[in-house]
């Protein structure tokens, strides 16, 4: 089994403890009470973090040294047999995401599109934009990047599970696997590399692919002029790198994205996994702060980059007046493909 | 017989009767497992004067008259057990009168039950009936004659309960109105505050009488319809999270389900949780209601509401068409299933039942319960899968129900729609002054034994 390479001596010296201390979720009086309840937790000893934590994966992201909070305290939690959800909810998942031999798989050559085990992610990865690489398609269990297991601390699946997975990659002998679902990226890019699982093919975050492509076409887009705000997902926090890509469609499809109170480092969960594991209070009123920040920069519409985000968010954005969009149908609006407010 | 096919031709016309082969075959059976039983004619009147035609005429020659809805209770209680003639109900469809402000309608004893929500949809938004999860061509008379339940059953009781007035003809031919009804214009109540004669005819599946209208009460129909979905892997909690709920006193519908597939249901009991509003603050009012109900078990880890943003457009169907989907995970699209009426403390001793029988007798099951009447007990459906081209598999499913009724009655369960074996098995069961009553009242209605024979047949 896999194990997670974490630096005992880099978080013993670390003089920010902004892995807790940026925590949107739970609160320490400063440096020295964070830094001890991450002492604790590389010791395995109890900590407050471990019955606290939201799963919310920030930490990943907060930690500049490249350390993994997150899976250490997930691992920290799985092996005290704590759970962050309830029980069955945690066991619904791992039985939901078995794998069963009941895939799909296009045309695939050096290239394969990498659908997860979302259906949504079928429909969006069609079009112009993605013309060379749709029939390229995979889908299923057996392709899904099992990171969703650590909102549960079950780590131990994803280490059973993700060495499956690339496997099945590996045997369909691709090169590169584009990989639509935010989550599958951050996956096999930081959650192999810090469990020291070798990835052979190259992953590709769709985002850059999109972006390359949207430069091939920008004869035909046109400019959408509109106002968004910009709904970050859990998993992209295990991406940081990737989060200017963003900016930069944004920019070349003519679309405004305003500073907002709670963007990059401060985005807010979508707040599904909130709701799941300590009822609706906190998600609710997460959700408002940050449906009410959206309104206040004046967004038209709410442009998601994972599908599970927005089918947590997108009846309640609309609900307030915005439009809820992926990110790759806003690109498929500025080329015509799709028609303004129907994506 | 020539002569009596004349006799239905001459009081029904060519077109509604029928004794060709083809026709036959299927009203000989329904979809469950019980053996088919071929009838020697149908016939579909359009009034209840050919009603009571038939009816005489069934009498005068003493052959058996099974009256039918859309056959579809999967207990075989319109396969006519002793031959004679199928009264298919269906052209007898119309829509009599809605009084609004009473909030009751009165329908024809073969309206279906989408034919009402359909015109309800158009006529009066306002108000609804209790839809029960089954195909929409079912109809209301047969659902009401069957004690069947409905998507405001744990509001307001079984259908059954709704009724307002019957008409109704009796074995002899003679009509008979129950009820407001047999006193003044208004169809505002069955029974009370008079001696209530609809239990001659409710719950009998035919035996004393064919209802050929029906007044059913009718409700709110907010404009808001929403659904949770709580899960927990523990069955000894499903009885108090169902009191907790209950105890809300606001809650549509409350269904209990569990099934071994596909994967993602495996060793979980959902509760769905229906609720309605008038507005968005109504509606999240209640949802925070349901959570905070069962926080409790949520802080322990015990159980957890899941995500059903995805799934809701399907829960929320009436009739749910998913009901019976797990029938075709055996390929072959067979299910029957046994709803014993119990307590809900018993819930966990029913799904290891269930449990048990499953693995014993080599099937897929699944169960589905429906509380009914804010928790005073609730309908367990014990249901199994079959493939219909399976004659072994559907002879072990038929043992299974027999073995599970057996259960339910020892536990001091009450059959729901009881086939003929299960009907049996209940009266030997019943303290003998009740059976002697049911006996009474059997022969006194129905002298000849015409109606429905085969069925609550009581031996004195």
């Amino acid at each position: 089994m896999h194990q997670l390479k974490f630096d005992q001596k880099v978080c013993a010296s670390c003089r920010s403890a902004d892995c807790l201390l940026k925590c949107q979720y739970m609160t320490f009086s400063g440096h020295k009470e964070a830094h001890g309840e991450m002492m604790k937790i590389m010791k395995g000893r109890d900590s407050r973090v471990l019955t606290e934590c939201m799963t919310c994966y920030a930490c990943e992201e907060y930690c500049t040294r490249g350390n993994h909070p997150f899976y250490l305290i997930s691992e920290r939690r799985e092996k005290k047999g704590m759970f962050t959800a309830p029980r069955p909810i945690t066991n619904q998942w791992i039985n939901m995401t078995q794998m069963q031999g009941k895939y799909l798989v296009g045309d695939v050559k050096d290239i394969a599109l990498s659908c997860c085990y979302i259906p949504d992610l079928g429909a969006l990865g069609t079009g112009e934009i993605f013309r060379d690489v749709a029939s390229a398609g995979v889908f299923g269990a057996e392709f899904m990047c099992p990171a969703v297991h650590t909102h549960f601390a079950r780590m131990s699946v994803i280490k059973e599970r993700l060495p499956v997975v690339i496997e099945n990659y590996r045997k369909l002998g691709v090169k590169e696997v584009i990989c639509l679902h935010d989550e599958c990226y951050g996956t096999l890019t930081s959650i192999a590399s810090a469990y020291g699982m070798e990835v052979p093919f190259k992953p590709v975050y769709y985002l850059d692919y999109v972006l390359e492509r949207m430069k091939e076409l920008k004869e035909k887009i046109k400019p959408l002029n509109i106002t968004v705000a910009y709904q970050r997902s859990c998993s992209n926090r295990l991406i940081p790198d990737k989060l200017p890509v963003v900016k930069k469609i944004f920019q070349l499809i003519g679309v405004k994205a305003p500073k907002r109170t709670y963007q990059d480092e401060n985005a807010l969960c979508c707040a599904e996994i909130l709701r799941s594991i300590s009822g609706y209070k906190l998600a609710d009123d997460v959700v408002k702060r940050n449906i009410d920040d959206m309104l206040n920069v004046g967004a038209e519409y709410c442009v998601f980059n994972c599908p599970a985000c927005q089918i947590s968010l997108s009846e309640k954005v609309a609900k307030r007046g915005l439009k809820p969009v992926h990110i790759i149908d806003l690109c498929k609006m500025a080329i015509g493909e799709k028609e303004r407010g129907t994506a | 017989m020539r002569d009596i096919r004349k006799s239905l031709v001459d009081i029904v016309g060519e077109r509604g009767v029928s004794d060709a082969q083809e026709e036959l075959w299927f009203y000989s059976r329904d979809p469950g497992v019980l053996a088919p039983h071929r009838p020697d004619y149908v016939v579909a009147p359009k009034t209840t004067e050919e009603v009571q035609k038939i009816v005489r005429l069934a009498n005068r020659e003493k052959i058996p008259v099974v009256p039918m809805g859309n056959g579809m209770s999967l207990a075989g209680l319109v396969i006519p057990l002793k031959g004679g003639i199928v009264m298919d109900m269906k052209r007898m469809n119309k829509i009599l009168e809605v009084n609004s402000m009473a909030r009751y309608v009165v329908v024809e004893g073969g309206t279906s039950q989408g034919a009402l929500k359909a015109y309800l949809q158009e006529h009066h938004p306002t108000l609804r009936h209790s839809i029960p999860d089954a195909p929409p061509a079912t109809t209301i008379a047969a659902n009401v004659s069957l004690h069947g339940q409905g998507r405001l059953t744990n509001q307001y009781g079984f259908n059954s309960d709704m009724v307002t007035g019957l008409e109704v003809v009796l074995p002899t031919g003679k009509i008979c109105l129950v009820g407001s009804p047999s006193i003044g214009p208004y169809w505002i109540s069955k029974g009370p505050t008079l001696p209530d004669l609809s239990g001659l005819f409710l719950g009998w599946l035919g035996c004393t009488g064919i209802i050929t209208k029906v007044g059913l009460k009718l409700y709110p129909n907010k404009k808001i319809r929403d659904a949770e979905l709580f899960v927990t892997d523990r069955v000894d909690l499903i009885p108090h999270i169902l009191y907790k709920l209950t105890h809300l006193e606001m809650l549509e519908d409350i269904n209990v389900w569990f099934q071994p597939k596909p994967l993602m249901f495996l060793g979980n009991f959902h509760i769905t949780i229906f609720f309605t509003g008038d507005t968005e603050e109504e509606i999240e009012f209640k949802r925070k209601m349901i959570w905070d109900a069962l926080q409790e078990y949520m802080d322990s880890k015990d159980g957890g509401f899941m995500a059903i943003q995805y799934m809701k457009s399907v829960l929320l169907e009436m009739p749910g068409r998913n009901i019976a989907d797990f029938a075709d995970v055996p390929k072959g699209g067979g299910f029957e299933y046994s709803g014993p009426i119990a307590p809900i403390e018993h819930f966990p001793q029913y799904a290891a039942k269930l449990v048990e029988l499953a693995a014993k007798y080599n099937v897929l099951y699944a169960s589905a319960a429906r509380l009914i009447s804010g928790g005073h007990c609730m309908m367990f459906s014990i249901s199994f899968a079959f493939n219909r081209n399976d004659p072994a598999m559907m002879e072990r499913v038929e043992k299974a129900l027999d073995e599970a009724m057996a259960f339910a009655l020892d536990m001091g369960g009450i059959p729901w729609k009881p086939n003929f074996k299960e009907q049996k098995m209940t009266l030997e069961k019943m303290e003998p002054n009740a059976r002697n009553l049911l006996l009474m009242i059997k022969k006194n209605l129905d002298p000849q034994g015409i109606m429905n024979p085969g069925n609550w047949e009581v031996n004195s």
